[in-house]
């Protein structure tokens, strides 16, 4: 019991070093749900071969990573999305300076349910059915039954890029929203769940939520184009319409153990285990391209 | 020396009462503070009657009768289910049950209170809500109905435990006067023992409601949380709870987000404490 408690404390001091910024051998890591497995591998591996660094990774949604390392109290924040123009301007009042690294590729899969007969969709009808512009899943050669919508919080880095490349199509300053009815789930694997045992639900996960009891939709940029299914090599070679890049976010140029952790995730074994969780790697390990500077 | 003890220990619990109030006066300062800079670019009437909720989007859309609609239906569905299940409970507990059964399902009723709420709602998302959609035929299980039914539930320990005092605390005069003048158990119960207890059952129905309205966990897992007005209690809904529980880790501080958020966190503050209110004035019309 005693030496639980001296544990806690002295858990808790090293926290709060670390909050006031000094590089210490305590990584919080917070954001983006999607990649929040991914980012757990890499740490487990990581302190596997760095004993002395304790990491912690919390989920949230990509817009709570920023929120937090905004606010100061993690060191990296992960993202299914670029950081908003806003959260920079937030950044710099706030003395804080983000540097972005490209660290994988996510193709977002439009998920239904095996049984549902709708195999495949143009981006249009995606646009139509998440905006609940049509109702039925008839309309798609379904079964006549109501269509119900699940999306993400508004918090997730998923939500905000699907509703920016396949609602607005990449124009931000078009009105589409999601339709009010849609569902928020707190979660990706909440919507997995929920598609799982519903058959009139859709939604849309990153691709390592895929499984068997899920059927992801093959998507097609327009009428008449081909309808291609996500896969790695579909997301790889770009011909599948919804994929995304994710990030890592530090504050700065990242130094001592916070430096090594990046490094490693763009190293070749940090990239063979974005291929081990169903994501797909980056082009170009060590290149600088893959590095950003937001500020 | 006796003085002076005395008077350390009156000063004592003097300020543990205090510090209750400080504190309830401190979250209001607090929840005002924060949620007030929300009223300075937004009119409290488009707030609360606005039909739109895009907090996120550009431009941004703070209407939270959505989700005002979606408490207050959650709250009546589950005050519609508790609230007789509640009395019945009470009144077989006081009135009717051996002192064997009486002893089993009081504590029955208090272990109902210490489960968690987030408990609650994981059973309710896997059992209640693929039960509810196929039992009605409806496109999602999450919806108003399910969650009313959950946190059913969650508002009977309190609304069974202070009814069951209040009728306990009805003068066995009155019940003997009853019986003598030749009416039988059940008139008794439902003429003279109910009646008299009913400041104190409506007391009890009023810290129960108050439970549900702020439950928050249970209701964001199996009520859908979509932002619309539903047209029945078989659709989904959003609640004032679940937005604040589901949107603060993404606000920035000291965005219009964030103090929409607070705002809606003051309104809901306002409500309790109007329900507390009644809840406190009948509880007091009970003890005269």
């Amino acid at each position: 019991m005693l030496t639980l408690a001296v544990a806690i404390t002295s858990g808790c001091s090293r926290g709060q070093q670390n909050g006031h910024g000094t590089a210490g051998k305590n990584i919080q890591i917070k954001g983006s749900d999607t990649i929040v497995n991914l980012v757990q591998a890499w740490a487990e591996e990581f302190t596997k071969r760095n004993p002395v660094v304790n990491i912690g990774v919390t989920g949230g949604g990509s817009g709570t990573g920023f929120a937090a390392l905004l606010n100061g109290t993690c060191d990296i924040g992960m993202s299914s999305r670029l950081i908003d123009p806003k959260e920079i301007v937030k950044a710099k009042a706030n003395g804080i300076q983000p540097v972005e690294y490209k660290v994988g590729l996510d193709g977002l899969a439009v998920v239904v349910h095996p049984d549902n007969p709708v195999h495949n969709l143009t981006l249009d009808n995606l646009r139509d059915i998440f905006m609940a512009r049509k109702k039925n899943w008839k309309d798609f050669g379904g079964e006549n039954r109501k269509i119900v919508i699940l999306s993400r919080e508004s918090n997730s880095g998923t939500h905000v890029f699907f509703k920016e490349h396949v609602l607005k199509r990449g124009n931000t300053k078009s009105p589409e929203e999601f339709s009010p009815e849609a569902l928020l789930m707190p979660s990706s694997q909440a919507i997995a769940d929920e598609v799982q045992q519903n058959p009139h639900a859709i939604g849309y996960v990153g691709m390592g939520y895929i499984c068997q009891a899920l059927k992801a939709v093959a998507v097609a940029v327009e009428p008449g184009k081909p309808f291609i299914e996500p896969n790695v090599e579909t997301v790889m070679d770009g011909s599948y319409p919804i994929s995304r890049p994710l990030f890592l976010y530090t504050n700065g140029e990242p130094t001592d153990y916070i430096k090594i952790f990046v490094d490693y995730a763009l190293s070749e074994s940090g990239q063979k285990m974005v291929k081990d969780t169903d994501f797909v790697p980056i082009g170009g390990i060590g290149d600088e391209k893959n590095k950003r500077l937001c500020y | 020396m006796r003085k002076i003890k005395d008077f350390v220990i009156e000063k004592l619990i003097f300020l543990s009462g205090i510090t209750t109030i400080v504190f309830v006066v401190l979250i209001f300062a607090f929840l005002l503070k924060e949620g007030g800079t929300f009223f300075y670019e937004h009119n409290p009437l488009s707030f609360l009657g606005g039909k739109l909720w895009y907090p996120a989007s550009d431009p941004a859309h703070f209407g939270i009768l959505s989700l005002l609609v979606g408490s207050f239906l959650i709250t009546l569905g589950a005050a519609a289910i508790a609230v007789p299940l509640g009395i019945m409970c009470a009144l077989y507990i006081a009135e009717v049950a051996p002192a064997s059964v009486k002893d089993i399902l009081k504590s029955c009723v208090e272990l109902l209170a210490a489960i968690p709420s987030v408990v609650i709602g994981f059973i309710g998302m896997v059992t209640l809500v693929p039960f509810v959609r196929t039992l009605f035929d409806l496109p999602t299980g999450l919806t108003a109905f399910s969650g009313s039914l959950m946190l059913a539930f969650m508002a009977m320990p309190t609304i069974v435990s202070i009814s069951e005092d209040a009728i306990r605390a009805v003068p066995w005069q009155y019940k003997e006067g009853a019986l003598a003048l030749g009416a039988t158990k059940w008139q008794t119960m439902f003429r003279i023992v109910l009646p008299a207890a009913m400041p104190g059952i409506v007391a009890a129905v009023m810290l129960g409601i108050g439970r549900v309205i702020g439950e928050t966990m249970a209701v964001m897992m199996i009520t859908g949380n979509a932002a619309y007005i539903p047209s029945s209690l078989f659709e989904p809904v959003r609640t004032m709870t679940a937005t604040i529980a589901a949107e603060m880790g993404e606000t920035v501080k000291g965005s219009m987000h964030y103090s929409a958020l607070f705002a809606i966190g003051l309104v809901l503050f306002i409500i309790t404490f109007i329900i507390n209110f009644i809840a406190d004035s009948f509880m007091r019309r009970a003890k005269r």
